[in-house]
């Protein structure tokens, strides 16, 4: 990975584009001087798409709030600036907001939080519309690509309007959703006009915040009546006035293809509430309905001026809001619909059955042999963090107890080994995290572990990279966003400084499977804090080096399955066979292959291999010319 | 399916790695040139970990939802066939099903936990549902690289779509000619052995 600006597309065309590709370039166009994120599933293309654009700084932040911060710093000096994260981000990065709505902005500030609607890469399903009421502020919710676009270009211009930072609230069917958008020009690179000192605006100690609050009130008041007459908030006219619908976002596309021909309200400024357009919808129609994604909020706002409204009672207050969803909870206000549905013959109405297909770790992970050894243990409670790691709670390995939040692994295992109790007096505790999520949001943990003593064996996967959201860089890579050499962060200093003694501190190579059980197994003895570090990039980074593959010699191959047990998807069991012990006990023998062209040769698989049936693969060729003029199959 | 006035779905399913989005993407990018509206879409988040791809290709005068529903994909294109018998109850009543014969086992299998269904096209064939199958990884293979799958699996459903062979062909080799320019004639070959294969 290395981008290098490219020559952006020109003013104009119209190009297939995913939401974040045309949030990355309205932020572009608008002059915008820094951006800052952390990655994060569904919003992690934005920034990745502005580091190839030019003439704008980007980085990849240690976290969200950082990244705030970062976003805030360059405001305050007239620059426009721009931060995007998941939503669980701005969890981490709301200490930040909450104080940032009192002082307000300088030069423009946009915030873009993508809602993982539909739990497609999270932990948890959470609505980020609330962070507009929670902290005053403007929200943006765009219904496409080409919305994506011109609502971030909209933020901008109101952030300035009101000195106020504006949530842009995508949802993954905006960031992932790829349809046509037509762009524009770029506004020459906003001059920064430098920083103003004031401190009873930006010096926010009690006496000077408390100033402040009143004109957080009025604000919101000024842009209540901005969304009232914004031309973001569309009343759309229908010839079936049954029903008259409120949505934003996706689920405005979705009513759309469902109800044809209702009126809809559509918001594209959904916070402050447009009242007067919600009353003027409702004047006109028999129901009202809102369809929104995911909690029950701007319907209860709705109730609670007056306006009869449902929603919620109808409608799951989970997950996405499809055409077939909507058509099927609100059958009760559309009788044709269960005809409908009832004429339509489906060839299946049913999906058939079929084997799961979890996501797994690659061949040749280097938390394969992490998770192999950590299965070999007995009696050890494993704390577990956010990352490709998280994947080691599955099969085989079932080597994860735990899994909340970002760099909750540290915490948690500290305060396990602190209330434990008789039951769990000999159970060994540790603690898994990756090198990203470690800088994250894990070394506060570590210290907390460390400052107070506790019995925790620590492993930090150090793979050099954001893995899960697909291979970013971090300060443990030693190279920025843009692939330019950076200053690469000592982890096994780092662990020491925050109070590891050095012994206890180990950088293991994970693939050699008998040296990290080895060093688990004396550190899980140790009555105290220890850290191991393994020290292998992740396979799909730059920094892996392929060596030559394995295959079985099926002559050999004695079905123990002890290979099988490593997980690594290269290997497949070819037959299975019941056999019957001398000592009278029946097993099941698994005999297997190794699929040579994903094999890597990491060579962990034929550390459990006792008949040593596991080999280099013969090199055969298997590239044909093919004649030009074609063969008939 | 040459009705333009109606919105064709198009559903390309496989596990990650195997190419599903790019396929979809030049689809996608094809239609447009002929003038339709168009959206793509999926779930991509921890795909790319062996896990179930599935991209929904949607093209007409305007679309609007970007996902298609149960019983309305005009044709499903599957990679691999127990992942086109996991998403064939998504093809409408007369939808046709294009499956490459590829058996990809996934580690839960291996593991003994669940089996690999015996003859996944039969089992799709038993519902009633046009399928065509033939062994589009072979084809791959012989041409000397496995990720040309993609580019197979859109070769045999070019004939089956509201532009011609040729436009879908053409996308094909000059995207790989801008990025990957020593591949694009082998994808060429890929593309008309595909073609050949669903005849």
């Amino acid at each position: 990975m290395n981008p290098k600006p490219l020559t952006p597309p020109a003013a104009g065309s119209r190009l297939l584009m995913s939401g974040n590709e045309a949030v990355a370039r309205a932020v572009w166009e608008a002059g915008v001087r820094v951006a800052a994120a952390y990655p994060g599933t569904p919003s992690t293309e934005i920034l990745e798409n502005l580091a190839f654009y030019p003439d704008l700084y980007t980085e990849w932040s240690v976290n969200e709030k950082v990244s705030l911060e970062v976003a805030l710093g360059a405001s305050l000096t007239g620059a426009r600036s721009f931060c995007a994260m998941k939503h669980v981000g701005m969890n981490v990065a709301s200490d930040a907001l909450m104080t940032m709505t009192l002082t307000g902005v300088v030069g423009g500030l946009v915030i873009a939080i993508a809602d993982d609607v539909g739990f497609s890469s999270s932990q948890n399903e959470q609505d980020s519309r609330f962070w507009g009421r929670f902290a005053h502020l403007p929200i943006l919710e765009p219904a496409d690509s080409q919305e994506a676009y011109e609502m971030t270009l909209a933020a901008f211009a109101l952030s300035e309007k009101f000195s106020t930072p504006v949530i842009l609230r995508l949802t993954t069917r905006i960031c992932h959703v790829k349809c046509l958008v037509t762009i524009g020009a770029r506004e020459a690179k906003r001059a920064a006009d430098g920083f103003t000192k004031d401190p009873a605006r930006w010096v926010m100690v009690p006496s000077n915040a408390q100033k402040r609050l009143p004109g957080v009130f009025a604000r919101e008041k000024a842009l209540t009546e901005e969304s009232a007459a914004s031309a973001l908030n569309r009343l759309e006219p229908g010839s079936d006035r049954r029903v008259g619908f409120v949505t934003s976002g996706p689920a405005y596309m979705h009513v759309r293809e469902a109800f044809p021909d209702a009126p809809v309200l559509k918001l594209g400024f959904s916070y402050p509430v447009p009242m007067n357009k919600i009353r003027e919808l409702a004047d006109q129609v028999d129901t009202l309905v809102v369809v929104e994604e995911t909690e029950q909020l701007l319907e209860t706002e709705i109730h609670a001026v007056g306006i009869q409204a449902r929603g919620k009672d109808l409608l799951p207050t989970a997950g996405e809001m499809p055409p077939f969803v909507l058509k099927k909870h609100l059958a009760a206000l559309f009788p044709e619909l269960s005809n409908a549905a009832a004429e339509t013959a489906a060839p299946l109405s049913s999906a058939l059955p079929v084997f799961p297909r979890p996501p797994t770790m690659c061949a040749a992970c280097p938390h394969l042999g992490v998770y192999y050894t950590l299965s070999q243990l007995r009696n050890v409670n494993i704390m577990g963090d956010i990352g490709c790691y998280t994947l080691g709670a599955g099969h085989p390995w079932r080597a994860l107890d735990t899994t909340i939040c970002m760099g909750a692994s540290m915490g948690m295992a500290l305060g396990m080994d602190k209330g434990r109790g008789p039951d769990d007096e000999k159970k060994n505790i540790v603690a898994v995290i990756g090198d990203s999520t470690f800088l994250h949001m894990g070394m506060q943990g570590l210290l907390d572990i460390a400052y107070n003593r506790g019995n925790v064996t620590v492993l930090l996967l150090d793979n050099r990279t954001v893995g899960m959201t697909g291979g970013q860089e971090n300060p443990a890579t030693g190279r920025d966003i843009y692939g330019e050499e950076a200053p690469r962060v000592d982890l096994a200093k780092v662990v020491e400084s925050l109070g590891i003694a050095p012994e206890h501190i180990h950088v293991v190579d994970p693939y050699l499977l008998p040296v990290l059980f080895k060093t688990l197994r004396e550190e899980v003895k140790y009555n105290g804090p220890s850290v191991i570090i393994t020290n292998r990039p992740c396979v799909l980074t730059g920094y892996y080096e392929a060596l030559k593959p394995y295959e079985v010699e099926a002559s050999l191959c004695t079905g123990c399955g002890n290979c099988v047990d490593v997980g690594c998807p290269a290997i497949h069991v070819t037959r299975r066979e019941k056999v019957i012990k001398p000592s009278g006990k029946e097993v099941e023998l698994a005999f297997v292959d190794i699929e040579t062209t994903a094999c890597t040769g990491c060579g962990l698989c034929l550390q459990p291999c006792a008949p040593k049936a596991i080999r280099h693969a013969v090199p055969t060729a298997t590239i044909h010319v093919v004649p030009a003029s074609g063969e008939k199959l | 399916m040459t009705n333009n006035h109606r919105v064709v779905n198009i559903l390309v399913v496989g596990v990650g790695g195997q190419g599903v989005m790019t396929a979809s993407e030049v689809l996608c990018e094809t239609a447009i040139s002929q003038g339709f509206d168009a959206k793509k879409t999926e779930v991509a988040g921890m795909a790319q970990r062996g896990g179930v791809v599935s991209s929904h290709v949607r093209f007409g005068p305007k679309v609007l939802s970007p996902g298609i529903a149960c019983g309305e994909a005009d044709i499903l294109v599957a990679f691999e066939a127990a992942e086109a018998m996991r998403w064939c109850h998504y093809l409408r009543p007369g939808g046709i099903a294009m499956v490459n014969r590829l058996h990809l086992v996934p580690p839960v299998v291996s593991l003994g936990l669940f089996p690999y269904p015996p003859d996944p096209v039969e089992e799709i064939r038993k519902q009633g549902i046009r399928v065509h199958d033939f062994d589009g990884s072979a084809i791959a293979l012989e041409l000397g690289d496995k990720r040309l799958v993609n580019t197979v699996m859109m070769g045999a459903i070019s004939e089956s779509l509201p532009f011609t062979p040729e436009l879908l062909k053409e996308r094909i080799v000059k995207r790989f000619r801008i990025r990957k320019p020593a591949l694009a004639d082998l994808n060429g070959q890929a593309f008309d052995r595909g073609r050949a294969a669903a005849r």
